[in-house]
């Protein structure tokens, strides 16, 4: 594996690979004093972000860290990317000052398959960290490592993920991992969130799309909650916040319908009150914070698979 | 596979080092040769723990502890250790599947550690051990026990405890088959050009 670009790329071999991969570190880890390996000793790790980001941006330095590489910050805000630098111009040299892996969050879906075209002469790595409305791999990585733990497996599994579909990038990481790892995937999202040109493409993939969020609880083995993306947001997609919350939000009351063992996931920030009540995210069904540990690990074994070993040569 | 002939050389250009019985018997002696070194039937004497390096040390090191216990009555805990990740050949490979390490209830905090290998061949494998231990703890004193020292050394490394010492061509590759692993107990010579590998 060379980069990590899109979740759409993993073939089911390469998928669990990752997550075999990250279990074995999580398990390697567990209850250490020195929570370091050496394991990337001299390998330099830049993160670009060209976007706001707390959780991933910091996941991906203590993964980089835990696994002994030097691991470079670099944020729009304090770059040269404020003189007006091009994306492509900032790459190129990070790659020359010897950066082995650049992992980059970028607002234009497709940033970090345009870099990865440009650094291919310079061999340094890539992982998106989030482009745009396109993909955040690392996210289905990490909700599927945690369904794999709550639930045992992904295999038939039913998985419900409510939101704003249109302009999350979470989701479509996890409709192609999740599916590409047998389970099956149903979207709910308000119409205005689903418009007609996706539903098609959607039906052409048959992926189930629904409007009712209480039609399809009963039968769901874990949901996952989007967060609304009001800076993607350019129009009314919605009349309030309140009446999104009452249609679409994980109230209490909704919880009650969902099966005994069924997980509830958000990829975060969380709004709470909105897509979710405070006391469904502080209760036990939710997975949230075990979400943010395994990140760390599943960035730990993204780090490993493209950066210890030499690419195959067949 | 099924006429394997002691010494000789077969067609597929392997040659049996060790056979069953030869295993079963070597590793009786290795475990009485821990068992006198160590005295860890004696009181006072420090608690020993078998580790085993992954893949195949993992169960030599349990059969090790059957015959230790047998012998003297009293079965160190055994663990797995994984070095993947402290190996300095990552580069030179495709990154491989981890296994997990498994430390007996204990840790190995003071403990005598006893390191448990198939074979003992550049000594890289006991060093990446060595610091994977360094990280789990500090033990009172480790030492090594391999089934099979095949020579060509690149480090200052030696055993404690070798089941069979076998003089070999840089070429060669020793096998070590174990019957919880590969169904069946034996240690086969086998030449590169053979093709014999798995």
């Amino acid at each position: 594996m060379k980069h990590l670009l899109s979740a759409a790329d993993l073939d089911r071999d390469t998928a669990i690979g990752l997550l075999d991969t990250a279990e074995a570190l999580k398990r390697t880890l567990l209850g250490r004093e020195v929570r370091k390996l050496p394991t990337l000793r001299g390998r330099t790790v830049v993160t670009m972000f060209y976007e706001n980001s707390t959780r991933t941006r910091v996941s991906f330095e203590v993964a980089g860290k835990w696994m002994s590489a030097d691991v470079i910050n670099v944020s729009a805000s304090g770059s040269s990317v404020n003189k007006g630098e091009s994306l492509r111009d900032t790459a190129l040299t990070l790659a020359a000052v010897g950066a082995d892996c650049v992992i980059v969050r970028h607002p234009a879906s497709g940033a970090a398959d345009r870099l990865a075209g440009w650094l291919r002469a310079a061999g340094t790595s890539v992982v998106n960290a989030g482009d745009g409305m396109h993909e955040h791999p690392t996210q289905a990585l990490l909700d599927a490592a945690t369904l794999r733990e709550r639930l045992g497996g992904l295999e038939g599994r039913r998985i419900v993920i409510v939101g704003d579909v249109l302009h999350s990038r979470v989701a479509r990481s996890n409709l192609h991992l999740l599916r590409t790892l047998g389970a099956e995937v149903v979207l709910v999202a308000p119409p205005t969130l689903a418009p007609d040109g996706m539903t098609r493409w959607l039906d052409e993939a048959k992926v189930p799309i629904s409007y009712d969020l209480d039609a399809e609880l009963p039968t769901a083995d874990a949901v996952m909650l989007l967060r609304v993306q009001a800076e993607r947001m350019h129009g009314g997609f919605f009349p309030s916040t309140r009446e999104y919350s009452i249609s679409y939000g994980l109230s209490q009351a909704r919880l009650g319908l969902l099966p005994e063992h069924a997980v509830v996931l958000h990829p975060g920030p969380m709004l709470r009150g909105m897509e979710i009540a405070s006391q469904v995210a502080d209760s036990p069904r939710a997975a949230i914070t075990e979400q943010v540990r395994n990140g760390v690990h599943v960035r730990m074994s993204v780090l490993y698979h493209l950066l210890a070993g030499e690419e195959e040569t067949t | 596979m099924a006429s394997r002939q002691r010494g000789a050389t077969d067609p597929a250009g392997q040659r049996e080092l060790l056979s069953g019985g030869d295993v079963a018997r070597t590793i009786a002696r290795m475990a009485h040769q821990v068992i006198e070194k160590t005295a860890l039937d004696a009181s006072g004497a420090p608690p020993v723990v078998l580790l085993g390096i992954l893949s195949r040390g993992a169960p030599l090191a349990d059969r090790l502890a059957d015959r230790i216990a047998e012998f003297s009555g009293v079965r160190p805990p055994c663990g797995t250790l994984d070095v993947t990740l402290y190996r300095d050949d990552l580069r030179r490979r495709p990154p491989r599947a981890l296994e997990s390490t498994r430390l007996p209830a204990g840790g190995i905090e003071d403990r005598l550690v006893v390191l448990v290998d198939d074979v003992l061949f550049s000594g890289r494998t006991i060093r990446a051990a060595l610091d994977a231990l360094r990280d789990l703890g500090r033990p009172r004193a480790v030492q090594l026990a391999v089934l099979v020292d095949r020579g060509h050394r690149e480090l200052p490394i030696r055993a404690d405890y070798v089941g069979k010492n076998v003089p070999t061509a840089r070429s060669e590759e020793v096998a070590v088959l174990l019957d919880e692993v590969d169904g069946t107990d034996a240690v086969l010579l086998r030449r590169p050009e053979s093709g014999a590998g798995e």
